[in-house]
């Protein structure tokens, strides 16, 4: 309907406080519906705006930022509209302003504008804006700092030279001290812009580091708010996962027990970037996943993976099952001993089709590395052929030392499936079942 | 006369006899000559067969002795190689031991070290424990602060209620709603009514929200203060007889704050103290003598000169230094005179002893 053409010319008029209603209004409209922010953009509404932003008083600017902001939160291209007006410099001109709630405004808007893609991000940080948002995160006002906050969150996260401008600008050692906060929705903020940050380099990821952040994270993993802990995770996640040493670092403060704490005490998709974290950790090397079996990692691990239902979830703990397993017969043994496997093979049998790529690849690792025969025999009998294959492999390199084992075999019926399974001649598998039959008298083996 | 007879009478039978001889020597000539030839050959033969042996004998004695010789240089040379593939052999042993070894060694103590690797998982146990608990400690905490809270603030509005109703408070003559008289003992709330001033209507609640509590947290409201004050002359003490400088003065100057070289400022080993002690120092080596200065008093008069410990030897103040500087020996010495110099002299050398007198020499 024809309400814009209405508010404009209300934005003009000489009672200030009209100008702040028509700019309030047309705020709650655009935050309303996309279409309706289109037609706040069509209407050539913002060049009004951003021209009478400067001389206006606080309450006005709080409006139109208002307005800004939810015009520019429905899609990029409405963002891109924004930034084409020139609203970018008067809302950095906003940010420098002594009112908090000015501030807090200006900021929103510039969040949401920046969270689209990296152009936007861009030319954000070409109006300069990243200084005075660092300047705002030191503000006393809590509100002000969670919105100055996931601003550089969401700047930084598009691309490691956006990460980089806003490491430029000191804003890590500011981050890094309100981890302390007791302010929950802050925390939140926190933790993303700092993940955000590293996860692009490890020279981002170093310098997180250094800001002497652990081990003050930890805390963070044991707060009462379930997306703190999510965040928290995410922060460890982002930095276990670029080299062997960040992880050693992580694994030395004591990191890998408290999110082991965490993956135990929540639920659903706040485990996820937990286990993500244990599994770069046990993937960067034999020693970590060591520590990472040590600190009672694995039980944990297999009640995601038997108790969730999200197929990401589960699929995630699988991966870290793998890279856990996979390093040497030590490893694989102790993933094999808490019984996982048969629940791995049924879901691997289950058909799923994402899935299956990473079960298998599961699989084969462990599998490949796996001595620990009482845990391999009850998948001879399942497994479909592929699996068989490594399975027998297994039983073929241990038999034929092991003479208690060869008995046991005997005894569990294994060598009667042994028998009954077809090979082609000169398959792998044949050769495997040759191994294994020439452990044997002939009459057993009849 | 007979001999001659005799001859003439073997005369006729003498040419007979002569052609007799001449005639079996020619027979037997060849004969004989064949056999001297024969005898001649076979001497000679024999005589060079003899050479012959004696040749081949001598050849193959140089034969013998140049081949033992060659065989025997090729043998020497075998038994080296032998010998040295022997000693390599024996090297490639030792060194074999030596890496296996130090290889053994090297693994276990930088690659793979168990037992570091060991010590290492269970002091990651162990840490693992202790961050385990204090996380706990913290949680609970936190919780018991949440609950503190909460408590906190159910108190404050019972109370803010219980001033609020002041009214219901019991009277001697009506028991009020907390004090009913089937009670064994009034309601809590009664007592609460009891304890509690009674609102008035004017009071204005400024209770500010619970945030405000987060505000004071990062911030430092009141910027921290220095103390700048001067430090001021004690009061009280009397003014010394005698031209004095002003006391504020002079403490100003004892306690004047150090203003230490850039290279101190700057440095990052000495600290304040270190820089003071280097004035100190340096103070205490530039004085010359520990006597303090003394003004105008009689206090030096009878005071024994002390000679510099350069000067004084053995017995007594040496000469050298003082009376002279340097040997001059007149036995030594060819000439009376000085040498007649040929090339030009050089201005400053012929200064020499020149520029002083020639009174307290020795002579």
């Amino acid at each position: 309907s024809g309400v814009m053409s209405l508010l404009r010319p209300l934005l003009l008029d000489v009672v200030p406080t009209i100008q702040q209603t028509a700019a309030l209004a047309l705020g709650r409209l655009a935050n309303y519906n996309d279409d309706l922010a289109e037609a706040v953009v069509k209407g050539d509404i913002l060049p009004q705006l951003v021209c009478s932003l400067s001389e206006q008083n606080r309450f006005y600017k709080k409006a139109a930022a208002f307005v800004l902001r939810a015009v520019g939160k429905h899609s990029p291209q409405l963002a891109q509209a924004i930034v084409q007006c020139g609203a970018l410099e008067m809302l950095v001109i906003c940010l420098e302003d002594f009112d908090p709630g000015v501030k807090e405004a200006a900021c929103w808007a510039i969040g949401y504008i920046a969270r689209h893609n990296s152009e936007l991000s861009q030319a954000v940080v070409d109006a300069g804006a990243v200084p005075l948002l660092v300047l705002c995160i030191q503000e006393p006002e809590i509100a002000l700092k969670r919105i100055a906050a996931s601003t550089l969150s969401d700047i930084s996260k598009h691309s490691p030279e956006l990460a980089q401008t806003v490491v430029d600008a000191g804003a890590i050692a500011h981050l890094a001290q309100m981890i302390l906060n007791p302010d929950a929705k802050l925390k939140r903020q926190v933790l993303s812009a700092l993940s955000q940050i590293a996860k692009h380099s490890v020279d981002l990821a170093e310098l997180v580091v250094e800001a002497e952040i652990f081990p003050v994270v930890l805390t963070c993993l044991k707060d009462s708010d379930e997306y703190v802990k999510k965040n928290g995770a995410t922060l460890i996640r982002e930095i276990a996962k670029h080299t062997p040493e960040l992880s050693q670092l992580i694994v030395n403060a004591g990191g890998v027990a408290a999110v082991i704490d965490c993956i135990g005490s929540c639920r659903g998709t706040v485990r996820l970037p937990g286990i993500m974290v244990l599994g770069y950790v046990a993937a960067h090397s034999e020693n970590l996943s060591m520590a990472v079996i040590v600190s009672k990692g694995i039980p944990p691990l297999c009640a995601c993976l038997i108790e969730e239902h999200e197929d990401h979830i589960k699929a995630a703990a699988a991966w870290a099952l793998g890279q856990v397993g996979r390093h040497t017969p030590e490893h694989a043994r102790a993933v094999a001993v808490a019984n996982v496997l048969p629940t791995l093979l049924a879901m691997y049998m289950d058909t799923r089709s994402s899935e299956d790529l990473q079960m298998k690849a599961t699989l084969k690792n462990i599998l490949q590395k796996c001595t620990y025969l009482p845990a391999l025999e009850p998948l001879l009998h399942d497994a479909p052929p592929n699996i068989v294959k490594h399975i027998v492999g297994q039983f073929s390199k241990v038999l034929p030392h092991d003479s208690k084992a060869r008995r046991l075999f005997v005894t569990t019926g294994g060598l009667k499936k042994v028998q009954e399974i077809k090979a082609e001649s000169g398959s792998l598998l044949q050769e495997y079942i040759n191994t294994i039959n020439n452990c044997y008298p002939e009459e057993i083996v009849r | 006369m007979a001999a001659l007879a005799r001859l003439q009478a073997r005369l006729s039978g003498l040419r007979e006899e002569y052609f007799r001889r001449n005639r079996s020597i020619d027979e037997d000539r060849k004969i004989e000559y064949k056999a001297a030839v024969k005898i001649q050959s076979w001497f000679r033969g024999c005589r060079v067969r003899a050479y012959l042996r004696y040749l081949t004998k001598m050849v193959i004695f140089i034969q013998k002795w140049w081949r033992g010789y060659r065989s025997r240089r090729y043998f020497r040379k075998m038994v080296e190689t032998a010998y040295f593939i022997m000693k390599m052999n024996f090297y490639n042993e030792m060194a074999v031991r030596i890496q296996k070894r130090w290889r053994g060694y090297y693994v276990r103590k930088y690659i793979h070290n168990y037992y570091a690797l060991k010590k290492y998982l269970e002091a990651i146990s162990v840490n693992n424990e202790i961050v385990r608990n204090e996380l706990q400690e913290y949680a609970e905490m936190k919780e018991n602060e949440e609950k503190r809270k909460d408590l906190d603030k159910k108190e404050k509005e019972k109370k803010y209620q219980a001033r609020k109703m002041h009214y219901l408070l019991s009277t001697e003559q009506i028991a009020g709603i907390y004090n009913s008289p089937f009670r064994k003992s009034p309601d809590p709330m009664e007592l609460l009514l009891r304890k509690s001033k009674p609102l008035s209507h004017r009071w204005q609640q400024m209770e500010s929200p619970v945030a405000c509590e987060l505000y004071d947290w990062p911030t430092c409201r009141r910027p921290p203060t220095f103390s700048t004050a001067q430090p001021l002359p004690p009061i009280g003490r009397q003014k010394p007889q005698g031209p004095f400088r002003d006391t504020a003065e002079v403490l100003r100057q004892r306690y004047k704050p150090l203003e230490p070289t850039l290279r101190v400022a700057a440095s990052i080993n000495s600290s304040l103290e270190k820089a003071r002690e280097e004035m100190k120092r340096e103070g205490w080596r530039n004085c010359i003598h520990d006597n303090e200065f003394l003004p105008f008093s009689s206090y030096h008069k009878n005071e024994k000169y002390d000679p510099s410990i350069h000067s004084s030897g053995k017995y007594g103040q040496e000469t050298y230094g003082i009376k002279h500087f340097r040997e001059v020996q007149p036995k030594k010495w060819v000439a009376d005179k000085d040498f007649q110099t040929v090339l030009p002299s050089i201005v400053l050398f012929e200064k020499f002893g020149k520029t002083y007198s020639r009174t307290g020499q020795i002579v």
